[in-house]
């Protein structure tokens, strides 16, 4: 049905165009959900999310948005399936809480002839997604890596706080590793701080209390990071020469900014990825410019000399 | 089964459990690493023992008077969240200094308050589960302080969190007013429960509440009084817990009232109550938060698998002190 419909639609609207302009704007509706506001960085990624929903709902008189946050992967399921039910959606937009439950939903969506956006977390089965938008963890750990082995020349003992046991945090400590690789760099602590300040804190103060000698700390997030320097500072250790953050807080990103020794750099994971894969979608309903594939957001380095440029005061991460 | 000999001894089984527990921790904590004991490793560990066991505290009375509370870790978010505001909003006129630092201090002391005294209202007025009550509650303060924060972490502005952060790393000689804070909560709890009415009514109604109604103590005013002190201790532990990062989000606290019960109840405190231990929920986050220092300290098990050892432990110390109550 669905299909049918769906070829029928453009050469019906082309008539129609030529005909009575005016009936040409079909309003389209795109669904967009995304996880609740949990943490730091969703709670950035929720924020861009509904900045850019209100400025395409401006551009876009014909474009009509659903936004739904979700706080578990049930929920979630149940947005995506009133979304269908009740606005019938014409594209959806989902970053999903986790990868398996949410498959066969959004392959549903698909079936029903929506065009599907999968933006960070990759569905179970492949082919699904028109579009997929992601940030880059391997390379977000690689960047890490590199910075730290170029800062440290002579080579040195390093700790590493991981975040949740994840395929992201596997892929980013992969990609870390690899990178420190013959460069006389040596881990001498890893543990999970799972992304949480208090947990850091704790992890960090450990650490300090097994090595007497540590080079620099890997705290791979920002929310991390906070933890991981209260601990170095609590316990007064000046043989700590740095601590890259990650993710691009602002705070953190500001510290880089005015020239902080202990944060000389960040490394982007740009919760705003939801932004991108917004206007991508919007711009493959209003125009008939391809954008089915993969966009892959890259992580960069931010240092004082260029921190301006991802310093977002607004935004709450 | 009625000569007299019997229930001392069991009783002196049933206290050596956790002591037992916590004495092989150590050891085994000071054999794998020379730091374990070192000065730093152990005010580290007492200090971040201090809000699970002040908080722990009040939950052994609830918990011995038949009751549970579920929200005290969303409680004590929120309640960081809501200092951290009005601290903030009130700096423009009041200016660093000691005086907004007691607000925020107060502002604490009476949001523990009142949100212990809602939840034992509904609890002892209304007549709703405790288990519900708080569940219901634990949901909504966790998302009061999301929506605070707008999603993000709040923090206390840089010069406010600096003249704070005493209060969490500074102390007298040598020890830090955590460990002071928790020390006083706990002495002041240990007589509570020994001592006075208070303590014999909570673990009457615990046992029995017809019997302890029959026998004229007020039960509702007493169960309503364990919440309310439990919000207030909650509070304390939000005021040391403030200047540690200077930040509360989401994921501030989470989990901390299963820590608390566990605490409780490896504790040797009753889970269905009417016998309560304050001085053994000391133990209990002491175990709880010795396991996780001695992973971190040490290289033996992967990471991964920090969640079964602790969990492990924590059976373990249960059974240790259940199989000495019911062997002999």
């Amino acid at each position: 049905m669905k299909h049918f419909t769906k070829g029928l639609i453009p050469s019906l609207a082309l008539s129609l165009a030529l005909a009575v302009p005016a009936m040409a704007q079909d309003t389209k509706v795109i669904g967009v959900s995304i996880p609740a506001a949990t943490h730091g960085w969703a709670g950035g990624m929720n924020y861009f999310a509904k900045t850019t929903v209100e400025r395409l709902e401006e551009a876009y008189p014909q474009l009509d948005f659903v936004l739904a946050t979700a706080s578990d992967p049930a929920k979630q399921v149940s947005d995506i399936e009133d979304m269908v039910a009740t606005r019938n959606i014409d594209a959806l937009v989902v970053l999903p809480f986790e990868s398996e439950p949410l498959t066969g939903p959004v392959q549903n969506v698909k079936a029903s002839g929506a065009w599907i956006t999968v933006v960070d977390r990759g569905l179970a089965v492949d082919g699904i997604q028109d579009l997929y938008v992601a940030g880059d963890n391997p390379g977000f750990g690689r960047v890490a890596g590199e910075y730290v082995a170029g800062a440290l020349p002579e080579g040195g003992k390093i700790v590493v706080l991981r975040g949740i046991p994840t395929t992201i945090d596997n892929e980013r400590v992969e990609g870390f590793q690899a990178a420190i690789d013959g460069k006389n760099i040596e881990i001498i602590g890893m543990e999970h701080g799972d992304w949480n300040r208090d947990k850091a804190f704790t992890v960090m103060q450990d650490f300090l209390s097994k090595h007497p000698q540590i080079d620099a700390v890997w705290a791979s997030d920002d929310d991390m990071a906070v933890g991981v320097l209260a601990a170095i500072e609590a316990a007064n250790r000046q043989d700590i020469k740095f601590v890259p953050g990650g993710a691009g807080m602002k705070e953190m990103v500001k510290r880089t900014m005015d020239g902080d020794a202990m944060i000389p750099a960040n490394v982007t994971y740009p919760p705003a990825m939801i932004a991108t894969a917004i206007e991508i979608t919007a711009v493959g309903m209003v125009s008939s410019a391809p954008v089915a594939g993969d966009f892959i957001i890259g992580s960069t380095l931010v240092t004082p000399e260029n921190a301006e440029g991802y310093y977002f005061p607004d935004s709450p991460f | 089964m009625s000569d007299i000999a019997k229930p001392t001894a069991r009783l002196q089984m049933s206290v050596i459990g956790p002591v037992l527990a916590l004495i092989v921790l150590i050891v085994a904590g000071a054999l794998m690493n020379p730091n374990f004991l070192a000065w730093d490793n152990i005010t580290n560990v007492l200090a971040r023992s201090a809000f699970i066991g002040i908080i722990a505290v009040g939950m052994t009375f609830v918990i011995t008077a038949g009751g549970l509370d579920l929200s005290v870790g969303s409680m004590a978010a929120f309640i960081a969240g809501l200092m951290i505001l009005v601290m903030n909003s009130a700096l423009p006129v009041m200016g660093v200094g000691v005086p907004i630092i007691l607000l925020g201090m107060a502002v604490a002391l009476a949001a523990g308050l009142v949100a212990g005294f809602l939840n034992g209202i509904l609890i002892t007025r209304l007549g709703i589960e405790a288990f519900i009550v708080t569940l219901g509650s634990m949901g909504i303060y966790r998302s009061l302080v999301t929506w605070l924060a707008d999603g993000g972490t709040l923090s206390l502005d840089f010069s406010l969190r600096s003249f704070y952060q005493p209060v969490y790393y500074g102390g007298i000689f040598g020890i830090s007013w955590p460990i002071i804070v928790f020390a006083v909560v706990v002495v002041i709890g240990e007589i509570l429960m020994r001592s006075t009415a208070f303590g014999r009514h909570c673990a009457a109604i615990g046992s029995n509440d017809q019997v302890a109604k029959y026998s004229s103590v007020r039960v509702a005013r007493v169960r309503l009084a364990t919440y309310v002190m439990l919000g207030l201790l909650v509070g304390v532990a939000t005021i040391m817990y403030v200047p540690r990062l200077g930040s509360a989000s989401a994921s501030t606290g989470v989990l901390w009232e299963l820590e608390a019960i566990a605490a409780v109840i490896i504790g040797g405190t009753a889970l269905k109550g009417g016998f309560g231990r304050v001085w053994g929920t000391v133990i209990g986050v002491l175990i709880l938060v010795l396991i996780g220092n001695i992973l971190n300290l040490t290289d033996f098990v992967s990471p991964y698998l920090n969640g079964a050892i602790q969990g492990a432990i924590i059976i373990l110390a249960v059974v240790l002190q259940r199989e000495a109550k019911s062997g002999t």
